[in-house]
């Protein structure tokens, strides 16, 4: 019998899938992105790029294949979070390659145009996410690995002690024929799942076995040991891989999911003391770390002094210079901040060329797929999706709050790269497995419940029609 | 578990409107701040982008722009007779910024200036490549070379002035430079910018604006002035009751003289023979705060004369006792002054006794030669009366006319000149050699063309004996005046 005999009140929802709706956004996203690229070429030589066709096709097709999997295996996903990576990652790579144009980087001798080899990465990170979706059915199942998760995330971050410091900081792993690798990207999204599974399963004892004390709920030593943990890893983090961004990531990340975990405030004031303990502890003794906090504080002090502070001053006068529409793209000058232009800076390029117009319109599309994280942990069912969800949302919020927030001179600069738009393999590609993690448990979260069986009364109360 | 996934909702949120404001405070707020900070190597950039626009004398220009085939700079500065107009133009670096009328009048050079709005505009539509703007000046080629010539290998500075109009016709200074040696930012302009740095003859200074010397006997003029004025003298012939040797007030030092026949001088006498004893003694009567008065209504003590390059502002102290003040009147103790300022004497007694404001950008030009500022005569006050003037110029024209007059090199055929030799003694006991002054003004029957200021500092190869302003700058004074006058004709 169908459900149309039914005649019960009470019906499914048919929420509506709006895979429609996400391709037009699509459409919309690639357009502005060849458009990107076509302004590029004709600021720069006068004539549409060569390689404008290969790129148009490129992205249409990633973005193509990423919708028909999506509209397959996840029908009733976010419709916005695909559309909106997919804008900053096709906006990244024109940005990407309006750097390889730099006569500036042109002159140096390590110079190697990037933007092919991020096209590359961009459909491998593409290729991952279609992975997700395929082969994760439902996230639920990320719970039964929360230990393997943890012996593989520490193992991911430990990794880079092993090799040489590039630029000061610990982050790469160099594989001989692959390139060279940030481990701490992946380990991101691992330690979420980890954190995920176990605070799910801990989240009753953390939350409820504890002491009141001024008007504070204390947690039980041995809840307490978990939280010790991570605070001591993020510190073994910054101290010998020198990387500020990814201990500050991994200890909010914490702080986050646990607070969301037990409901206890307590958690985040604990939380915001051991940061900060840790970081005051490590900077006393730490001269990578005085010398991005002296560079932040009076970031034209230093010119000419030492390079963080000048890399700073640059970026500002960069944003400056851009001043409330920007010079129009190709026709700044932000390849004068050097090497890092186009990975951990592109946002200065972005805030030239752009100008705050601009800017603006990234940062809020980041604070969108932020937004999108946060409504699929709250639609999620499950403790374990909405943790999942909200770690990951999270850890991407705070990311681009620490980049962003570091070339704009708002915080310390601490060298972790710009979601998507930055020039870097390992970024974009876990970037895109998370996007396909959250959209997995959009998904879940959005699907219709099943219809109810039909009820038994139902005959019984048929009316009797004359 | 929804309540604190709302909180951290609200956190991401907070994090991204933290971010938004910041973004707002940099590139709106202090987006003007670090788009023209000092850093801000686009500044540089932008500023050799384009063909930059001539600075220009009687009608060509005195500087260039040399196309380059760098990344950053497109084109380069380049300057005719670059040393003999330094003091004029200033230079313009890529690598060392820029100075004088290149920096202040950068905007229209570079036609990035508010005024060239409209030229941008139209220039953007026609896809015209993007031209400064020219600084038309007040100068004249003849004067300057007549000046430049003149001080040859000598120290020095030359200053000369329409005293009707105010406008700078010459503006020399010696030893100079060459603003081409370091136009650029290669190995060798650093080089020469480095050894110009380095070099204690300090051949960058702008010695005609920028550097103050004793005026010796020229500021005897001032003196002459403020006695007129302020009615200490009356007749210019008679005699004055001046004793020989004149002890100055509170005092046992007596007045040197170092020339003959000052006892009871006439002011005309005393200022033909220059003595040094008639002065002292009329500026003590005149006072200290009435020879400031006339001195300030010159000039001194003026920190913003605006050529519009600023000149260095002379001293007039304020505050000395009577002794030093009347040392002052004869242009010793701490009176100093630029070769503008006493140009500027000059101008204003050949002008009778009206004082135009200097200036030296006649002009300033649209790409397209359309004029978008035109800079008009202006009167900066009146230190003497008409009479009082004229009663100046008998004396000045006396002391290069008589036979015994100390200006009797400066005459010229066919004009009337009137003048002062100065000799300015300075270092410790008089030590250095001391530095030749003239001051003086042509005039012919429609007023007067040209006054002039010549300093030398010091004169390699000439005797100490024979330094006197007469002989040494003098002449040099006289070619000035000549070539003006002729240009005139």
């Amino acid at each position: 019998m169908s459900v149309v005999t039914n005649t019960t009140t009470i019906g499914a929802i048919e929420a509506p899938s709006r895979r429609n709706t996400e391709l037009m956004l699509l459409v919309f996203a690639v357009a502005i992105s060849v458009f990107a690229y076509a302004n590029v070429g004709l600021a720069i030589n006068g004539a549409l790029p060569a390689g404008m066709l290969g790129y148009g096709i490129g992205l249409s097709l990633l973005a193509a294949v990423s919708h028909l999997v999506v509209r397959k295996f996840a029908p009733y996903a976010d419709p916005l979070l695909l559309p909106l990576a997919t804008l900053l990652n096709g906006f990244g790579l024109a940005i990407i390659w309006r750097l390889d144009q730099s006569e500036r980087f042109q002159a140096l001798k390590t110079f190697a145009p990037a933007a092919t080899k991020q096209l590359m990465f961009s459909a491998v990170g593409v290729a991952l996410f279609v992975g997700v979706l395929i082969l994760l059915k439902d996230h639920r199942i990320l719970q039964r690995y929360t230990y393997i998760s943890m012996v593989v995330s520490l193992f991911l971050l430990v990794l880079p002690v092993f090799f040489p410091a590039v630029n000061g900081a610990k982050i790469w792993i160099n594989i001989p024929g692959v390139g060279t690798l940030q481990p701490g990207e992946f380990a991101k999204i691992i330690i979420a799942i980890f954190f995920s599974g176990y605070l799910m399963v801990k989240r009753d004892a953390l939350a409820l076995a504890s002491r009141r004390f001024m008007g504070l709920y204390l947690p039980r030593g041995r809840d307490l040991g978990p939280i010790l943990v991570v605070w001591a890893i993020s510190i073994l983090i910054l101290v010998f891989e020198t990387d500020l961004g990814t201990s500050l990531l991994f200890f909010g990340m914490f702080v986050v999911m646990l607070y969301v975990a037990t409901e206890r405030t307590s958690w985040i004031v604990f939380g915001l003391l051991m940061s900060a303990a840790g970081a005051v502890g490590v900077a006393t003794f730490e001269p990578h770390v005085q010398q991005r906090v002296t560079a932040w504080l009076d970031p034209f002090a230093g010119w000419g002094k030492e390079a963080a502070s000048e890399q700073i001053a640059k970026s500002l006068m960069a944003f400056g210079s851009g001043g409330t529409l920007g010079t129009g793209l190709g026709q700044g000058h932000s390849d004068l901040i050097g090497f890092a232009a186009n990975s951990d800076f592109i946002l200065a390029t972005v805030g030239e060329e752009l100008g705050l117009a601009g800017m603006m319109a990234v940062l809020l599309i980041y604070g969108l797929i932020v937004e999108r994280g946060v409504r699929t942990a709250l639609a999620a069912r499950d403790p374990f999706g909405k943790l999942l969800a909200i770690g990951l949302s999270g850890a991407f919020a705070i990311q681009v709050f620490v980049v962003a927030g570091g070339v704009m001179g708002l915080i310390p600069l601490t060298g972790m790269t710009m979601p998507f738009i930055a020039q870097g393999g390992s970024s974009v590609i876990a970037n895109w497995a998370l996007v396909g993690i959250l959209i997995r448990i959009s998904d879940t979260a959005r699907r219709p419940a099943p219809a109810p069986a039909p009820s038994p009364d139902a005959e019984m109360t048929q009316v009797v029609r004359p | 578990m929804n309540k604190p996934l709302r909180r951290i909702a609200i956190f991401c949120g907070l994090l991204v409107l933290a971010l938004l404001i910041r973004d707002n405070w940099l590139q709106y707020v202090r987006a003007d701040e670090l788009n023209s900070h000092k850093y801000n190597r686009r500044v540089q950039i932008e500023r050799y982008a384009y063909e930059r626009g001539n600075i220009i004398v009687d009608g060509k220009p005195i500087t260039g722009s040399a196309e380059t085939n760098d990344t950053d700079f497109k084109y380069k500065r380049t300057y005719v007779d670059g040393p003999m107009w330094a003091p004029v133009t200033g230079y313009a670096s890529q690598a060392f910024d820029a100075n004088q009328i290149e920096k202040l009048e950068d905007g229209v050079l570079t036609g990035n200036s508010d005024q060239l709005f409209f030229d941008r505009t139209m220039a953007m539509f026609t896809g015209d490549q993007k031209r400064g703007g020219n600084v038309v000046t007040t100068l004249s080629g003849a004067a300057q070379k007549a000046a430049y010539k003149g001080l040859g290998s000598k120290k020095g500075a030359v200053a000369a002035i329409d005293p009707k109009t105010g406008k700078i016709l010459a503006l020399a200074s010696t030893p100079s430079y060459d603003p081409s040696s370091f136009a650029g930012y290669a190995g060798k302009d650093e080089k020469a910018w480095n050894a110009l740095e380095k070099d204690k003859e300090k051949p960058k200074l702008n010695r005609a604006l920028r550097e103050v010397y004793p005026p010796g006997s020229t500021f005897k003029v001032v003196t002459a002035a403020a006695a007129l004025e302020h009615g200490e003298v009356d007749d210019i012939n008679a005699a004055t009751d001046t004793p020989e040797p004149y002890i100055l007030p509170n005092t046992r030092t007596p007045m040197v003289n170092h020339a003959n026949g000052c006892k009871n001088a006439s002011l005309m006498k005393a200022l033909e023979v220059s003595c040094n004893s008639v002065f002292a003694k009329l500026g003590d009567q005149v006072g200290r705060d009435k020879m400031l008065e006339t001195a300030q209504k010159f000039g001194f003590n003026n920190p913003e004369i605006d050529t519009p390059v600023r000149a260095a502002a002379s001293v007039y102290n304020k505050t000395m006792d009577r002794s030093s003040n009347a040392l002052s009147s004869i242009g010793q103790f701490d009176t100093a002054t630029t070769p503008l300022q006493m140009a500027m004497v000059a101008a204003a007694i050949a002008n009778d006794g009206k004082l135009m404001k200097p200036y030296m950008i006649d002009q300033l030009e649209a790409p397209n030669l359309d004029v978008i500022k035109k800079n008009e005569p202006e009167e900066m006050s009146r230190p003497l009366s008409q009479k009082n003037a004229q009663l100046l110029q008998q004396m000045m024209e006396n002391v290069v006319e008589s036979p015994t007059g100390t200006g009797g090199k400066a005459k010229i055929n066919g004009a009337t000149v009137g003048g002062k030799t100065g000799t300015a003694q300075h270092g410790e006991n008089n030590s250095k050699r001391p530095y030749a002054w003239f001051i003086s003004y042509a005039k012919t029957d429609s007023g007067s063309p040209v006054a002039v200021a010549v300093v030398v500092e010091d004169s390699s190869g000439t005797s100490r004996d024979d330094i006197t302003g007469g002989g040494l700058a003098g002449p040099i004074a006289r070619d000035v005046m000549q070539a003006v006058l002729e240009s005139k004709k």
